[in-house]
Formats: C-alpha cells, sequence, structure tokens
C-alpha cells in the first residue's frame, strides 16, 4: 500500500470532483467535500510521516521509467507542501460549507479540483507535467474566483485569466526550447543533461530562464506583481484563503528549479538582480498595504510582502537560507488564509460599513477583536506567534550573503510599517465604532456559525501553534532543505545509478 | 522549410501580442488564440522538422519525434478550455457593464 501513497493526494480530490459532479444536491455536495478534504489532510499527512525517513520515493505513472514516463517524486518537500495544501483546503471547504457553496453551484468539485491541480504541481518530478497541473489549478481558480457574481469580480477575472494565458505560453515557449536544446523535459534529467558537456548552453539558458519568469508571474515579483491585489481582494473569502498558498506554488516551484537545475549550471542566472527585484516587491507591497482602505485588499497585499519576502529564498540557494523559508512559507500561507476568512467574518458584524476602515460602524464582539490582535501580532511578527520566529530565522541566516545590510534594512522598515498598517486598520475596526449599544449579536450568521467559525479559529491559532512546535518543526524544515539540496541524490533517485546508460536517441 | 516556419512563427506571434495589447475583449481573445497557434507551431519545431516520416519509432527507419505532437495535442486541448472559458468570462463582463472594454468599466465610470 505505502508504494502508491504517492498517487493518493492527487487521486482523493480527482474521485471526489467526479463524484460531486454527479449529484447537485447540498447536503451531499458539503458530505463529500468535507469527507475528500478529511481524507486528503489524512493521506498528505501519511505521506509526510513517510517522507521523513528521507528515501526518494519515485512513483512512475503507467510504470514507465524516467526520464521516458512521467513521474511523481515524493521529497519531504513535496510531502510537507501537499500537507499545508490539504489542511488550507480543508479550512477553506469548512468554512464554505456555512452558507457560501449555495452560491455556486459547482463550488465543491471546482475547489477540489483546484487542490488536485495544487498538490499534482507539488509532487510531479516532470516539467510538462507541471504546466498541465498549473493549467488545472488556473483553471479551477479562474471558475472560482469569478462564479459567483459581480462586476468586480468579473473586472478582475479578465485582468486574472489574460495575464496567466499568457504566462502559459511563455511556459509552452519555454518548455519547446528546453527540449528542442537538452532533448528532455523531466527535471532530474535536465538537471543531468546540463552537468553534461556539450549542451548547446545559450538555447538552455534562455529556457531556464524563461521558465522562471513564469514562475515570477505566479509567485508575483515586481513587475509582475500588479495583478494579485485586485484579484485576491476581489475573490470570495475561503476562495482567497485557498489562493493564498498559489503564490508559493510559483516560489517551490522555482525554489526547487534553481537548486537542482539553475544553480549548479548557470549560478549567475539569478543571482544579484532576483534579490533586489524582490526587495522592491516588499516596499512596494508595504505601500500599498498603508495606502489599503479596506481589510480584504489590505490582506492581498500582505500576500505579497509574504511572496517578496520569500523570493529572497531562491536567489541565495544555500540550505540554511532554505529552511528558515520554508518555516516562513508555512507561517504566512495559513496567517494569509486566516485573514481573508476574518476580513470577511468583521466585515459582517460591522453591519453596513463592512471590512471599510472607517469610523461609526457596529460595534465588534470581544472575541472578533481578540482574534484580529492575534492574527496581526502573528501577521507583522511579532514575538511571541509565528510570523516573529519564521522573519527571525530567515534574518538569521541572510545575515551572512551579499547584501545582506541592504536586506535586513528592507524586512526590518518592512516589519515596522506593517506593524503600523494593522494597528490602523485594528484601531478603525474594534475601537471607532458607532455609540454603545448597537454591539452585533455575539455570533456570526447562527446556522452554519460554528463552521466558519472553526474554520477561523483553527487558521489564526497555526500561528502560536507554529511558535509552540517550532523546534520540531524547524528541524523538519532543515532536513527538508538538506534533501532539497542534496542534487546527486535526486538525480540518482529518480534516473537510477548511472544516468550515462540511459540510451538516448541521437538527434540530427 | 525552417525559414518558413519560422516566419510563420514569428508572424502569428507578432499579430497575437498586438492583438493582446487592444482595450476591447474580443481583440484579445483573437490574440491569444493566435499566440497559441504560434506556441503550438513552436513545439512542434522543437522536434526538428522531418518530412514524410511517421511518428512511430522502429529500428533503421526514418521518423519525426512523436514527443512534441503529443505535447501539442495537450496544449492545444488546454488552450481550448481556456480560450472557451475566457469567451464566456467576456460576455458575462459585456452583459454586466454594457461594454467589452477589458477594464470592463460601467457607464457612469467612463467620462
Amino acid at each position: 500500500m505505502s508504494q502508491h501513497a504517492p498517487i493518493l493526494p492527487i487521486l482523493i480530490p480527482l474521485l471526489a470532483a467526479l463524484l460531486l459532479l454527479l449529484q447537485p444536491h447540498l447536503p451531499f455536495q458539503r458530505a463529500v467535500g468535507l469527507l475528500a478534504s478529511l481524507l486528503g489532510v489524512v493521506a498528505t499527512a501519511w505521506l509526510t510521516l513517510l517522507a521523513d525517513d528521507g528515501i526518494l520515493r519515485v512513483y512512475a505513472l503507467g510504470d514507465w521509467a524516467a526520464p521516458f514516463g512521467i513521474v511523481l517524486v515524493v521529497d519531504r518537500l513535496a510531502a510537507a507542501m501537499t500537507l499545508l495544501t490539504a489542511l488550507l483546503g480543508l479550512c477553506g471547504v469548512l468554512y464554505a460549507s456555512s452558507g457560501f457553496d449555495a452560491e455556486g453551484r459547482f463550488f465543491h468539485p471546482l475547489f477540489q479540483l483546484q487542490l488536485l491541480g495544487l498538490n499534482g504541481a507539488f509532487l510531479t518530478g516532470d516539467l510538462f507535467n507541471l504546466f498541465v497541473f498549473f493549467e488545472i489549478m488556473l483553471l479551477a481558480s479562474y471558475a472560482l474566483l469569478a462564479q459567483t457574481g459581480g462586476l468586480a469580480r468579473t473586472r478582475a477575472g479578465i485582468a486574472y485569466v489574460v495575464l496567466n494565458l499568457l504566462g502559459s505560453s511563455l511556459f509552452l515557449i519555454a518548455l519547446g526550447l528546453l527540449y528542442a536544446t537538452l532533448g528532455t523535459l523531466n527535471l532530474a534529467d535536465v538537471a543531468y543533461r546540463l552537468s553534461q558537456s556539450g549542451i548547446h548552453h545559450n538555447g538552455a539558458r534562455l529556457a531556464l530562464a524563461l521558465l522562471c519568469a513564469v514562475f515570477f508571474l505566479k509567485a508575483a515579483l515586481l513587475p509582475l506583481s500588479f495583478w494579485l491585489p485586485h484579484t485576491y481582494a476581489a475573490a470570495p473569502a475561503p476562495v482567497a484563503a485557498l489562493f493564498a498558498i498559489m503564490t508559493k506554488v510559483g516560489i517551490v516551484s522555482l525554489l526547487r528549479l534553481q537548486v537542482i537545475a539553475i544553480y549548479p549550471a548557470y549560478p549567475d542566472l539569478l543571482y544579484g538582480w532576483l534579490t533586489a527585484l524582490a526587495l522592491t516587491t516588499v516596499l512596494f507591497a508595504v505601500l500599498g498595504a498603508l495606502a489599503a482602505k479596506d481589510m480584504k485588499t489590505l490582506s492581498a497585499w500582505l500576500v505579497l510582502l509574504s511572496a517578496g519576502t520569500l523570493l529572497l529564498v531562491p536567489a541565495q540557494a544555500s540550505a540554511d537560507i532554505s529552511a528558515a523559508g520554508l518555516f516562513y512559507l508555512a507561517h504566512s500561507s495559513f496567517a494569509g488564509a486566516a485573514s481573508f476568512l476574518l476580513a470577511e467574518l468583521i466585515g459582517e458584524q460591522r453591519g453596513a460599513a463592512g471590512d471599510t476602515f472607517s469610523t461609526g460602524a457596529k460595534r465588534l464582539p470581544a472575541w472578533s477583536g481578540i482574534a484580529f490582535i492575534v492574527l496581526a501580532m502573528t501577521l507583522a511578527g511579532l514575538p511571541p506567534f509565528s510570523g516573529f520566529l519564521g522573519k527571525l530565522m530567515l534574518l538569521n541566516t541572510l545575515r551572512g550573503v551579499e547584501a545582506g545590510v541592504a536586506i535586513w534594512t528592507i524586512l526590518l522598515l518592512a516589519a515596522f510599517l506593517v506593524t503600523m498598517a494593522l494597528a490602523r486598520a485594528g484601531s478603525m475596526l474594534i475601537w471607532e465604532n458607532g455609540p454603545a449599544g448597537t454591539s452585533s449579536a455575539a455570533l456570526p450568521a447562527a446556522a452554519g456559525g460554528w463552521r466558519r467559525l472553526g474554520a477561523m479559529l483553527c487558521l489564526i491559532a497555526a500561528g502560536p501553534l507554529l511558535a509552540v512546535f517550532a523546534q520540531p518543526l524547524s528541524g523538519y524544515a532543515q532536513r527538508t532543505a538538506a534533501q532539497l539540496h542534496d542534487t546527486r541524490a535526486y538525480i540518482h533517485g529518480v534516473l537510477g545509478n548511472d544516468p550515462a546508460t540511459i540510451q538516448r536517441q541521437r538527434r540530427g | 522549410m525552417e525559414q518558413l516556419v519560422a516566419l510563420a512563427i514569428g508572424l502569428l506571434t507578432t499579430c497575437g501580442v498586438s492583438l493582446v495589447l487592444r482595450e476591447r475583449t474580443f481583440p484579445v481573445i483573437l490574440g491569444l488564440t493566435l499566440l497559441s497557434y504560434a506556441v503550438n507551431l513552436f513545439l512542434f519545431a522543437s522536434g526538428r522538422l522531418i518530412i514524410d516520416a511517421p511518428p512511430l519509432i522502429a529500428a533503421g527507419a526514418r521518423y519525426t519525434d512523436p514527443l512534441p505532437q503529443a505535447l501539442i495535442l495537450t496544449a492545444i486541448v488546454i488552450g481550448f478550455g481556456m480560450t472557451a472559458y475566457l469567451a464566456m468570462l467576456a460576455l458575462r463582463a459585456l452583459s454586466e457593464s454594457g461594454d467589452d472594454h477589458v477594464d470592463a468599466r460601467e457607464e457612469e465610470d467612463r467620462s
């Protein structure tokens, strides 16, 4: 059984999505959606435990060995990312089951398809297959974004779809170029071929640069990040919560590509300018956060901020920095998702004012004020929660790198300005309300209220919990990064011990 | 042959990019379609251009690389689905805002 574990995170959402299409009855949809998400959490947690033995699990689909067939490659990074996706997915489904899913008929199947795309993108060891899973994830996300009405969502949807279609074209051009120069699209084989002599280096270098550009678009690096705040702020809350991990797909793919293929062959391809652009993204996101007029927009800018911070990691290609980055990645996914859910709940409790930073709205009940403060401290990186630890680890490992002073200055400045933005948001939302006595109900909309509350509290509790269990988690992150940076083991794990013996057709 | 294919890819890309930069949704969709044609041709050429040979591997026989053809098939299906969805979205924006501008501005926004 355990040799089939790698396929489960893909099969479970696929089968659930097919099953969900059969019967549009809402209780059935909710039951299957929740059950599938729960199963997904169990399966990915099992996979994460299995992967911790440090053995690279290669699952050859259709039993065609790499590099000819498509393989799924499970290392600690892939397994941990699927677990993170499954946890966010479960919270999203739980939240949506309290009423949002009634607005759009195909919410549950689409949500499962998006989970399928995300899991596949993390697990696959083949670049064309990565493209396919990206497209599955994107198509589901287009539909989830624009499914329920409103001109704002349609407008954001058009820009988002057009931009990502252009990104897909670029992805395919990069793959064509890579295949034309190296004759393979398997990531391990690409890395192996790049290490051999006699490669048409200009073509391969261009192909990898184009591939990086696509990942920059998904990860929202500055010149390619203008789409993110509008899109995420327009998305419905449970969908935006899952979107919080979509930028991370770009970052993880980029990190893997950089560490395994690019850095050994072309150490100068990303070096230098990626750090500068990532820092500019951080500054841009902070300015956006300061200018945000409502909580949802603020959350979207904070997602961009964490993406900018995380993009510092691939630029360095060092195991210690990657380990710190992975802890920060887990923290920022949970905190980002939680802030979208909390924004919607607070918006409903404040009545007509919604989640805008305006005075004179209904008074918030005490618990949502406390939830906001805990979340804000996590997001801003104040002790004692996970944001502080994540940023501390990242800063500590980034101390010795070349642009260390600039990185420290900008990250600390950003943390200060984000604290200010969140403090302003909190004082508007919690304190500046109308006359006493207009206090709203203690719990959000009666039926199914516990589901939304539970989903949101789980995500907010991730901040303190990640801090409490920081030691075992950062140990796991360190083992993950060590495995990720062991390029030789990856290549030999996928291609066998002697890649040179693979019979290749000579190209004319 | 090579020059002809290269020229075709270049022409399709040029037209596609210039159409994508228009401000109405219909030309943008057309531009994306042209771009996907260019990309498919490019993928096709990545397996080298060999005339009059089947995509079947047999010992000693001449053949053309079958992998890019499989890749194109996948890319066509995905591109078709995406374009269809974009067309639907553009139609909805048209019915909701009464205008086919890519920013889907409402009547009162325009001056």
